[in-house]
């Protein structure tokens, strides 16, 4: 009897039990801990940086205080950077979620010349390296006569956010499409009811979650950034500013700090609101590039 | 926005065949190939080209290492709650600023920092990692692992668990079954990966920048463009990170990971 059952569900795939040796397991176990210790150690020792009591970037810290923090918060430059970062955020998701929904609803409903390469383009600021993203929009606008300004910076950010909402609400509409759009019209409703009680609930929580992740991204750029922010001084190239004066170091870390901290807050909401399609739309993030890289 | 996009790549390409003239520092546009012959026939173009593809091969190499056992580890021995644990917590990171990622290795490898701690501690004392190549080669492993493990771990997913128990049955030992059945299968999803790792690695130029103090072909393009104004060049420059992508690719989609992206 016991060895029927092994067998039954062995063929239906739910065990798989006995391939791998134990000591394979316990080493693979190993090398998955090792990894994960790899990728958060680093994330943790910057925050714990960030209360470093002295100037110094010794390790051990000498002691810990919060006191960069307020040094951090009340200094001007700091504050205009993260206001400039959030506009260029906010600017960037709002351009990133008109065009991205309206590229998806595009390729996903209509057949028309040219659609192939509308989904080729889309992925390119990814592809790419960011720096040709970056020199490329560089020389167009220097070629253009347009000064540089906040508005540069939002062009160079939606480039690359444009696909992140571009993915989730195409996922989405691929997913839970089918016949429910006919079936509304078959009831009767118009064209701007289906859409008001059906197309836009049936979305809305892709496009939370692509502006979410729209926002993240461009709140973190630097690649492309450089090359479109003219003087202008972003958050990230507030970071790379002041990473070679050692005597604003501390500052730097608090900064460190807040920029994990405010971009993981936005991904974990994301995450939330697509459950279990996340790791596959998270997953769908552009390189910094990226990516940027 | 595509329009616009494209047009400053198309924009870009043919200014690559335009020069700046060296005495009025104007760019005179009109056809040469001065910029590619200059890159192909300099031996310092051509160095900093061989150590960034150098660079972004041995970044992906490592990466794979990295990443197989711990893709392994999710799509077929984990238990599903576990695994997609696992799948947000390699995720995860990647969503942190990536600026803020080279950051913290520069802080961990500066002299006096933590990595120089550690390695005095177990008696090590005498490794130098500070502004090395070695330092640029760990940041880039770093950064790059996340895409790497991905699609792994999706072509892995995909193999069938009876695949790996008619090979035992078959009386395959354990390391036969995997160079014959697991690998060939899991390649597509190896090669996908390679992608990220390796494009990401070429164009790269603020981790160079941070944690070396070697050039990469990121630094030369960002030199040229920032310091000397000298568009035509850079464009130049930057098609070969574009090249080699385009036959990294090519051969890429013979092995089939485009399927597996």
């Amino acid at each position: 009897m016991a060895y029927r059952a092994a067998t039954v569900s062995a063929a239906a795939g739910l065990s798989s039990a006995g391939v791998e040796s134990r000591a394979t397991r316990i080493l693979l176990r190993l090398a998955t801990w090792f990894v994960l210790a790899f990728l958060y150690l680093p994330l943790v020792i910057v925050m714990v940086y960030a209360f470093n009591e002295s100037r110094s970037q010794n390790w051990p810290p000498s002691g810990f205080t919060t006191h960069w923090f307020g040094v951090t918060f009340g200094n001007e430059e700091f504050r205009a950077a993260l206001w400039l970062s959030v506009k260029a955020a906010l600017g960037a998701t709002t351009v990133a979620l008109l065009l991205g929904s309206a590229a998806a609803f595009a390729v996903h409903r209509f057949r028309f010349f040219g659609r192939n390469v509308v989904s080729f383009v889309l992925v390119l600021p990814i592809a790419l390296p960011g720096i040709l993203t970056g020199i490329a929009l560089n020389s167009a606008i220097n070629f253009s006569g347009i000064p540089f300004s906040l508005l540069t910076i939002i062009v160079g950010h939606a480039t690359f956010c444009v696909v992140v909402v571009y993915n989730n609400v195409i996922a989405r509409l691929r997913r839970s499409w089918g016949s429910i759009v006919e079936a509304s019209m078959d009831l009767g409703a118009d064209g701007w009811q289906t859409f008001r009680h059906v197309t836009l609930p049936n979305i809305a929580t892709a496009l939370v979650a692509g502006g979410l992740l729209a926002f993240a991204l461009s709140f973190d750029e630097i690649i492309v950034t450089k090359f479109t922010a003219g003087a202008q001084e972003t958050l990230p190239i507030f970071i790379l500013n002041n990473i070679h004066r050692p005597r604003n170091r501390p500052l730097v870390n608090v900064v460190a700090l807040v920029v994990i901290v405010a971009s993981l807050i936005p991904v974990s909401l994301a995450q939330r609101l697509t459950q279990d399609r996340t790791s596959r739309e998270v997953a769908a993030r552009p390189s910094a590039l990226e990516p940027a890289p | 926005m595509l329009v616009v996009y494209l047009a400053a790549l198309v924009l870009l390409f043919v200014t690559s065949f335009w020069r700046l003239n060296p005495l009025t520092q104007f760019i005179e546009r009109t056809f040469t190939l001065q910029n590619y012959h200059q890159l192909l026939t300099e031996s310092s173009f051509r160095t900093v080209a061989i150590r960034t593809v150098g660079m972004a091969a041995a970044v992906t190499l490592t990466d794979i290492a990295l990443a197989f056992p711990v893709a392994y580890y999710a799509a077929r021995i984990a238990t599903p709650r576990v695994r997609n644990a696992l799948l947000v917590a390699v995720v995860l990171p990647l969503w942190t600023s990536y600026l803020v990622r080279v950051f913290a290795w520069k802080t961990i490898l500066e002299g006096g920092g933590p990595a120089q701690w550690l390695l005095q501690h177990i008696g090590l004392g005498g490794i130098r990692l500070t502004f090395s190549n070695w330092a640029i080669w760990i940041a880039f492993t770093y950064l790059w692992l996340p895409f790497v493990i991905l699609p792994i771990y999706a072509a892995l997913e995909r193999i069938p668990p009876s695949y790996l128990e008619a090979s035992g049955d078959l009386g395959a030992r354990a390391g036969r079954t995997f160079r014959q059945v697991v690998w060939p299968l899991a390649l597509p999803g190896v090669v996908a990966g390679s992608i990220f790792a390796f494009s990401l690695t070429l164009g790269d130029y603020i981790t160079p920048e941070l944690v070396g103090n070697t050039k990469f072909i990121g630094n030369i393009v960002s030199d040229k463009v920032g310091v000397i104004g000298d568009l035509p060049f850079a464009a130049a420059y930057c098609m070969v990170p574009v090249a080699i992508m385009a036959v990294y690719l090519f051969m890429a989609r013979r092995l089939g990971a485009f399927e597996a992206l």
